[in-house]
């Protein structure tokens, strides 16, 4: 009898086939997703490379081994110039355009190595009057400032036994290193806002979708044929649902927001234009999701496991759950086919990297082309719904 | 409005579904405060008509016209109601918020819509509980708020489909008072049922449709007369079997025996039942039971469709 009624779970499960899928293909999915997205978390060459921009102010043979020692590593991708840009045309960094690569978050880390570096480059202990090497960093991406400032003592190490040998003036040590946190440096709480904007939008998706649902219950129950009867068409009754879906998800990623100012210190009030533009876009993006799942399920039961399967994988790929920059490169890349990379971009560059209005153009652009795209299409599907 | 277009108009309407043909050639009429049952047996196209006329069907063919106006205009749609089989209502709403949200979409809006509000759930009694989630309402109160969503906009046509379903037989009175009460103020009324008396109790005209046709259609009379005639059915039941002999002299007067049973079709009643009845006493049978009856809708539904109203 115990057989039996496992048996009547397994007809279910053969009939469900969105079930089917959510029970033996999402955890293999998303364990593929993960595994790719954390195993290039770690220094193997397969994985991430951390890229460093180094400004050589010294210019002697000393700093020019330091750089070729820490071109020999292979946890790091060294550069030494830029491409041309709208700053600046191509050349070697210099400190001025490092820092502005790292504040913009071209690069996730940059070194300055001072004039007179190679004349006293390392000592115990290792600040003392000798000038230090710079690390500028952006703490959004905690680790590569941590990984290049320990790769430089490990480089100070093996300078230090190669210069001991035999015949060799004996002055070793460690190396002074200064790390400056260029985008984060004025912040109270500078990975707050990121997690707000993160988690936010993953919840965002989440509510929408389930509101979304909404359509299913009306369309099952009879009512959406009852409405459709009554002077309100689809369209009408889409735009309606966007309205109310977006007015959601706007006070959502307030409410998100002032918690996180009130209680966490992200610096809401002098970014509020910038807040509202993405929150408005990033709002109607999740909306319009939300319809055009709903529009495209036969079943609320559908809708939950298309949901899940979507929201959870652009989540994990484009960067609510882990930082895309903390991603191997392609990865990185592939998450910018998510909307939640381009919300979180747009959220970054507003609260972490303090740019103008304009240089979020481009988030904006997208999510309000992706929402009207979704509406679209949404409404295009409908149609099934419409009189027969 | 047109002033001399009828509330429905129906001529030769046809649907297709792939190669199941739906409705094939249906023509029917509404007259003001007109109310016409609509029979027949499921998958007949009772449905697909209701929802032609609610605007959710689009013919392949024919005409259809709600006071000269397609189904689908704005203007079609303020003067049609429709209460649906289903209880398409907003479960966690409460009675005022679902009529609120039907009265708004039909283009109520102020005080008309307070004051339409007001009076439905007056006229459906849920005044006192126009606050509590819908989901709470017994099955009695959901079909007359089901029937109050599709009402509040005081529509001049109201197709019902089925609007008694699954109700204790108190709401129904209620629910038919309230037809009576919308017929009163010259609604016309389409009422689709698989209640036989209550198409007979509460309809003016009948028409019953089959594989997509009309096929009979007039007062419940006509439909008799037209189908079976004015003949009466006599049944008799005596107190034992039914000897041979008098068997034989029934016979010769058109009954037919089955043991202790006796059916006869009477045109005469009276005339008719007086012989039979002297042949009894004659042959010293006695009677245990004895019914006339005349034909009923249920008849004439078998009758021309061979299938019972409720299969």
């Amino acid at each position: 009898m115990i057989l039996a009624v496992a048996r009547n779970r397994l007809f279910n499960l053969r009939r469900d086939r969105a079930a089917f899928i959510l029970a033996f293909v999402l955890p293999v999915a998303f364990f593929t997703i993960f595994a790719a997205i954390f195993s290039g978390a770690g220094n193997r060459p397969s994985g991430r490379r951390i890229r460093v921009a180094v400004v050589d102010e010294d210019g002697s043979d000393v700093s020019r081994s330091w750089i070729a020692s820490l071109q020999a590593e292979r946890a790091l991708e060294v550069v030494t110039a830029h491409d041309s840009g709208k700053a600046a045309p191509a050349g070697p960094y210099t400190s001025a355009s490092a820092g502005q690569a790292v504040r913009r978050g071209e690069i996730p880390v940059a070194l300055v190595i001072p004039k007179g570096f190679g004349s006293r480059p390392f000592g115990l202990p290792p600040a003392a009057d000798r000038p230090p090497l710079t690390v500028l960093a952006d703490s959004a991406d905690p680790v590569s400032p941590q990984v290049v400032a320990g790769l430089l003592q490990k480089v100070a190490m093996v300078m230090t036994l190669r210069e001991a040998q035999p015949g060799a003036s004996a002055r070793g040590g460690l190396v002074a290193v200064d790390v400056r946190d260029l985008a984060g440096e004025r912040k109270k709480n500078p990975t707050v806002a990121f997690y707000a904007a993160g988690f936010g939008v993953m919840f965002l998706l989440f509510s929408a979708t389930g509101a979304g649902g909404a359509l299913i219950e009306e369309a099952e129950s009879g009512t959406l044929d009852r409405i459709l009867a009554t002077r309100v068409s689809m369209g009408t009754l889409l735009a309606g649902k966007l309205v109310y879906l977006t007015a959601v998800g706007v006070t959502q990623l307030t409410l998100m927001f002032v918690w996180g100012a009130l209680f966490f210190g992200v610096e809401l009030a002098s970014h509020l234009p910038g807040f509202f533009l993405m929150t408005i876009a990033t709002a109607l993006a999740c909306s319009t999701f939300g319809l055009l799942l709903a529009s495209v399920c036969r079943s609320r039961m559908q809708l939950v496991a298309l949901a899940n399967l979507s929201i959870m994988l652009m989540s994990a790929l484009g960067g609510s759950m882990y930082p895309r920059f903390l991603m191997p490169e392609k990865l990185q890349r592939f998450g910018l086919l998510t909307l939640n990379a381009w919300a979180l971009d747009g959220f970054q560059k507003i609260f972490w990297r303090e740019e103008p209005l304009s240089a979020i153009a481009p988030q904006v652009g997208v999510l309000l082309g992706l929402a009207i795209l979704f509406f679209l299409a949404a409404r295009r599907i409908a149609r099934r719904w419409e009189a027969a | 409005m047109t002033a001399d277009a009828l509330p429905l108009e129906i001529r030769d309407l046809s649907k297709s579904f792939g190669a199941r043909r739906a409705l094939d050639g249906v023509s029917l009429s509404l007259a003001p405060g007109e109310v016409l049952g609509l029979l027949g047996p499921n998958g007949a196209g009772k449905t697909t008509l209701v929802r032609s006329v609610a605007g959710r069907v689009v013919a392949d063919g024919g005409a259809l016209r709600l006071f000269g106006f397609d189904p689908a205009d704005a203007r079609a749609r303020a003067v049609r109601g429709w209460v649906p089989q289903e209880i398409a209502l907003y479960p966690v709403l409460s009675p005022r918020e679902n009529l609120w949200t039907f009265g708004r979409y039909q283009g109520l809006e102020g005080e008309t819509l307070e004051t339409g509000i007001r009076r439905s759930l007056s006229w459906i009694d849920l005044a006192d509980r126009g606050d509590v989630r819908t989901a709470s309402l017994s099955g009695g109160m959901k079909r007359r708020l089901n029937i109050a969503a599709g009402t509040i906009h005081a529509p001049r046509v109201l197709l019902l489909d089925e609007p008694t379903v699954g109700v204790d037989p108190q709401s129904r009175e209620r629910i038919y008072a309230m037809i009576g009460e919308l017929r009163s103020q010259g609604v016309s009324l389409l009422y689709t049922t698989h209640y036989m008396e209550e198409a007979e109790r509460l309809c003016d005209r009948i028409a019953i449709i089959d594989h997509g046709r009309i096929i009979a259609l007039g007062t419940k009379d006509e439909l008799v007369r037209s189908t079976l005639g004015t003949r009466q059915a006599l049944t008799i039941d005596a107190a034992a079997a039914v000897p041979p002999d008098l068997g034989e002299k029934l016979g010769r007067l058109g009954a037919s025996v089955d043991g202790a049973r006796v059916f006869v079709s009477v045109e005469d009643a009276a005339g008719e039942i007086k012989a039979i009845l002297d042949l009894f006493h004659a042959h010293a049978v006695p009677i245990r039971d004895l019914t006339l009856k005349v034909p009923t809708l249920e008849q004439v539904f078998l009758q021309l469709t061979g299938r019972e109203l409720r299969e």
